[in-house]
C-alpha cells in the first residue's frame, strides 16, 4: 500500500516551529501580563518580541506556501450539514462507537470542524493578536499617526483575550489530535514524518 | 657625498638635544594655566583688603560689567517672576518647610547670598560693591561666609556657634583675590550642598559628598571619571546660570545642543544625550520610554547615596523644649543623626532613599503667603501640573520633604516666622511662636490673626543629581510589577502592573472550563467504551 503524504516538509516545519513559538509567547506573555515571575520583565519582553517577529516571518512564508500550492483550499468551510454531522459525532456518536462521519482524502485532509477551527484560528484569533500586539509594540508612535486617543488598556484587553483564546485552543487541539485516532501516536507520527502509519 | 653627510649629522643631533632641554626646562619652570590672566600679577590685587566689598571694587576695575550682570540674576535677587503664571517666586517670598522664610531672618539666611550686607529690607540691590565675587570664584577653599554675617566672611577669627570652640577663620582676602578662578563643585556646593541649614538637609541629591564624588555616586561629576563641575551643565551666559526649579524643563525636545539651535540650556540630560540615548536592542522600549519617563527616574535609583543623610521630616511643633535645668536639648537617633534640637524641633533623616514619582510638565506652583490653605489636609507647599495625557509631562523622581510648621489658624494661611535675631521677638530668644509670627508677618505687611497652629506640609524636590552608572539604572521590573515603584500613579495602563479583574476572571474561567470539558468528554468516552464491552 502506497503512503499518502498528508503533510509536506514545510507544513510539518511550520506546525512545530509555530507550536514552539506560541507556547513560548504564552509563557512570556503571561509574565508580561504580571501573572507570575519567571524570566524577569525585560527578558520576557525581549523574548516575546523576538518570537513575535519570527512568527510573523513564518506566517508570511506560510501565506506564500498556501497560495502558491493551492493548499489554502483545505481551509474553505465545508457545507453546514457535514459540519453538523461532525458535531453530532463528537457529542453523541463518539460515545456510542459510531463510525466517523468524515472520510479523509489528500485534498480534504481536515474534517469539517477542523477546517472551521483552523480557519477561525488563522482568520479571527490570530489577526486579533497580531493587530493588538503590533499596536502594543509601536505604542510610542501612536501620536504620530493620530491615534493618541486609543487607550492602551483597551489594546491590552484585546491582546489578553486573544491569548486566553489560544490558551483554550491548545488543550482542545491536543485532546482531539491525540485521542480520536487509532492510537495516541498516530497523528503525532503523521505530523512528524508526514504520512499515516503503515497498516501492518 | 659621504663626507658631507658625516659633518652635518653631529650638528643636527646637537640641535635636537638642545631643543629637548629647552622644552624640559619650560615645563619645569612654568605651569601652564588655561586662563590668559594671572591674577597674582594684577596690581589692583597686590594690597591688603579690609572687607569683601573692597575686593569687589578691585575686581570691577577690570571686569566692568560683572556686577551689573549679577544684578539681573536669581542668585542676586532671590526673586523669580514666573514667566507663565506671573507669580513672584524665589527665596525672598517663598515659605518653605525647612526654616520657613527669610523675612526678618536675613542676616542668617543671606550667608548664602552672592552679596554683602543683606541684613534687612533696606539692602541696596543696585550696589555693585555689594556683589560677592569671591564666594563663587574662590579656588583656595579658605573663603567662607560667616553663618550669621549677612553674606560677609569673618574679618577676624571668631567662633560659630557663638561661644563654642569651633573657630571660623578669617580668610586672607589678598590671597583669595589673587587666586580667583572658575567656579567649582566646592564653590557652588558651599551654598547648594548646605541648603536648609546643614549638609544635605534640603535637596537629597546635593550634599558635601558631591564635592569630590566618585563616579559610582555621580557618573558625570566623579573625579575618577568625567570630573564635571556644576557649570559643565549649568552653563551661564553673562553670569546667568541655567537650570531652574521654578520652571524645571520636564522634557527637552530639542535634543543635543549645538550652536545655531534655539535652545542653549545645557542643564537637561537631552542636551548631551539626545532623545534616543540608548543603544537599540531587541526591543527599543528604553528609547520609547523617553517620551513618558524622565531620564532621572531610572538613572537615579536612590538618592542621598554619598554617605550623607538628607532630612525627610522636620516638625517645628515640638521645638522649644528645655531640660530640667532650663537648658537646650539635643538628641541623636541610633545612627547618630540629630533628631531633636530645642531651637528647631524634631527631625528624621534618611540615606539611600527611594524617590517618590509623579507626572511633571514643568510648571511648579508654590503656595503663596496670601493663599488660603485647607487645615483639614496636608498642605502641599508646591504643586505641579502634569498627567499621563499631557504630552509635555513625564514621570519624574522627587524627594518629598515632610514636616509640621506653624500656620495662621484664624486666616488659614501659611506664616513667616521671626526665628533669628538678638531681639526678644525672635523665636530663638523667647521661644514664643505668637511673637515670632507676629513680628515676621508685620515686617512683611502680611495679616496675622494672632492665633496659630501647626500644619503638616509636603514639599516636592525634583531629583537630577547623583546620577548612577548605567549598570545601576533601574530595570523594567522596578516599575512593571504589581507593587512596583509606580504603583501609586494613576490614569494609565501599565503592563505588568495593571490588569482588568473581569478580563482575567473570564479568561481563566474559560481555560478551566475547557480543561473540565475535555476531561468530562474523555472520561465519558472511556466509561462508554468499557460499557460497550
Amino acid at each position: 500500500m502506497s503512503q499518502i503524504y498528508y503533510y509536506s516538509l514545510f507544513e510539518r516545519f511550520w506546525h512545530w516551529s509555530q507550536a514552539l513559538l506560541i507556547i513560548g509567547m504564552l509563557i512570556t506573555g503571561f509574565e508580561i501580563h504580571g501573572t507570575y515571575h519567571l524570566l524577569g520583565f525585560e527578558q520576557a519582553i525581549d523574548l516575546h518580541t523576538i518570537m513575535a517577529w519570527i512568527l510573523i516571518g513564518l506566517w508570511l512564508l506560510a501565506l506564500f506556501w498556501h497560495t502558491t500550492t493551492g493548499e489554502w483550499r483545505q481551509y474553505v468551510p465545508s457545507d453546514p450539514d457535514s459540519m453538523l454531522a461532525m458535531v453530532r459525532y463528537y457529542v453523541i456518536g463518539i460515545f456510542l462507537g459510531a463510525p466517523h462521519p468524515f472520510h479523509r482524502k489528500r485534498a480534504e485532509k481536515h474534517n469539517p470542524l477542523q477546517r472551521m477551527a483552523y480557519l477561525m484560528l488563522t482568520m479571527v484569533i490570530a489577526p486579533i493578536i497580531w493587530i493588538s500586539g503590533l499596536l502594543y509594540l509601536f505604542y510610542p508612535y501612536w501620536p504620530s499617526v493620530g491615534m493618541e486617543g486609543l487607550p492602551l488598556g483597551l489594546v491590552a484587553v484585546v491582546h489578553t483575550l486573544g491569548a486566553f483564546a489560544i490558551l483554550c485552543f491548545i488543550p482542545i487541539h491536543l485532546y482531539l489530535a491525540l485521542t480520536t485516532g487509532e492510537s495516541p501516536q498516530e497523528k503525532l507520527m503523521e505530523m512528524i514524518v508526514g504520512h499515516e502509519a503503515k497498516n501492518g | 657625498m659621504c663626507s658631507l653627510r658625516g659633518s652635518i649629522r653631529p650638528f643636527l643631533l646637537l640641535q635636537f638635544f638642545s631643543l629637548l632641554l629647552l622644552v624640559a626646562n619650560m615645563e619645569a619652570s612654568e605651569e601652564i594655566i588655561s586662563s590668559t590672566a594671572d591674577h597674582t600679577k594684577f596690581e589692583a590685587l597686590q594690597r591688603t583688603f579690609q572687607s569683601g566689598p573692597e575686593v569687589t571694587k578691585a575686581c570691577l576695575e577690570c571686569h566692568t560689567e560683572a556686577a551689573r550682570q549679577i544684578h539681573k540674576t536669581t542668585h542676586w535677587n532671590w526673586k523669580f517672576t514666573h514667566p507663565d503664571t506671573g507669580e513672584e517666586l524665589g527665596k525672598r517670598t517663598i515659605v518653605n518647610n525647612f526654616c520657613g522664610a527669610i523675612e526678618t531672618n536675613y542676616a542668617r539666611c543671606t550667608s548664602c547670598h552672592v552679596g554683602y550686607g543683606w541684613k534687612d529690607n533696606s539692602f541696596d540691590f543696585a550696589s555693585e560693591a555689594n556683589v560677592d565675587c569671591l564666594v563663587c570664584h574662590d579656588t583656595t577653599g579658605t573663603y567662607k561666609k560667616f553663618p550669621t554675617g549677612a553674606g560677609h566672611p569673618p574679618y577676624v577669627d571668631k567662633p560659630f556657634p557663638p561661644k563654642s570652640k569651633k573657630i571660623w577663620k578669617a580668610p586672607d582676602l589678598t590671597h583669595v583675590a589673587q587666586k580667583v578662578g572658575k567656579t567649582s563643585r566646592a564653590t557652588c556646593g558651599a551654598c547648594h550642598f548646605y541648603g536648609g541649614g546643614g549638609d544635605g538637609v534640603k535637596h537629597g541629591d546635593l550634599d558635601s559628598s558631591m564635592t569630590n564624588p566618585n563616579k559610582a555616586l555621580d557618573i558625570h561629576m566623579g573625579t575618577d571619571g568625567l570630573d564635571f563641575v556644576c557649570s559643565t551643565c549649568h552653563q551661564k551666559d553673562g553670569h546667568d546660570v541655567s537650570g531652574s526649579r521654578y520652571t524645571t524643563q520636564a522634557k527637552d525636545t530639542h535634543g543635543i545642543d549645538v550652536p545655531g539651535r534655539d535652545d542653549n540650556i545645557r542643564a537637561t540630560c537631552e542636551s548631551c544625550h539626545d532623545l534616543k540615548p540608548h543603544p537599540v536592542t531587541v526591543n527599543n522600549k528604553l528609547n520609547d520610554h523617553v517620551n513618558k519617563v524622565a531620564c532621572t527616574t531610572c538613572h537615579i535609583p536612590t538618592y542621598a547615596r554619598g554617605g550623607k543623610p538628607t532630612k525627610t521630616w522636620w516638625d517645628w511643633s515640638t521645638a522649644g523644649r528645655m531640660n530640667n535645668d532650663g537648658k537646650h536639648i539635643k538628641t541623636k537617633d541610633a545612627q547618630g543623626y540629630v533628631n531633636y534640637v530645642t531651637k528647631k524641633g524634631s527631625f528624621e533623616w534618611g540615606e539611600n532613599l527611594v524617590p517618590e514619582y509623579a507626572w511633571l510638565s514643568g510648571n511648579i506652583r508654590y503656595k503663596q503667603l496670601d493663599e488660603m490653605i485647607d487645615p483639614g489636609n496636608v498642605v502641599a507647599i508646591n504643586t505641579f501640573e502634569g498627567s499621563y495625557d499631557d504630552p509635555k509631562a513625564r514621570i519624574w523622581p522627587f524627594k518629598v520633604m515632610q514636616g509640621k510648621q506653624p500656620y495662621d489658624k484664624g486666616n488659614n494661611t501659611l506664616v513667616t516666622t521671626h526665628l533669628f535675631g538678638k531681639d526678644s521677638d525672635a523665636y530663638w530668644k523667647s521661644f514664643d511662636w505668637n511673637r515670632a509670627i507676629k513680628a515676621a508677618m508685620e515686617a512683611g505687611n502680611a495679616p496675622y490673626s494672632g492665633n496659630y497652629g501647626f500644619i503638616e506640609t509636603t514639599y516636592h524636590w525634583p531629583l537630577a543629581h547623583m546620577v548612577a552608572p548605567k549598570e545601576e539604572a533601574l530595570g523594567c521590573d522596578a516599575c512593571h510589577a504589581k507593587e512596583g515603584r509606580l504603583s501609586k500613579l494613576t490614569g494609565f495602563y501599565m503592563p505588568g502592573r495593571d490588569n482588568y479583574y473581569w478580563v482575567d476572571l473570564i479568561g481563566w474561567l474559560a481555560v478551566l472550563g475547557t480543561l473540565g470539558g475535555i476531561s468530562i468528554h474523555g472520561l465519558g468516552r472511556i466509561f462508554m467504551k468499557a460499557k460497550r464491552r
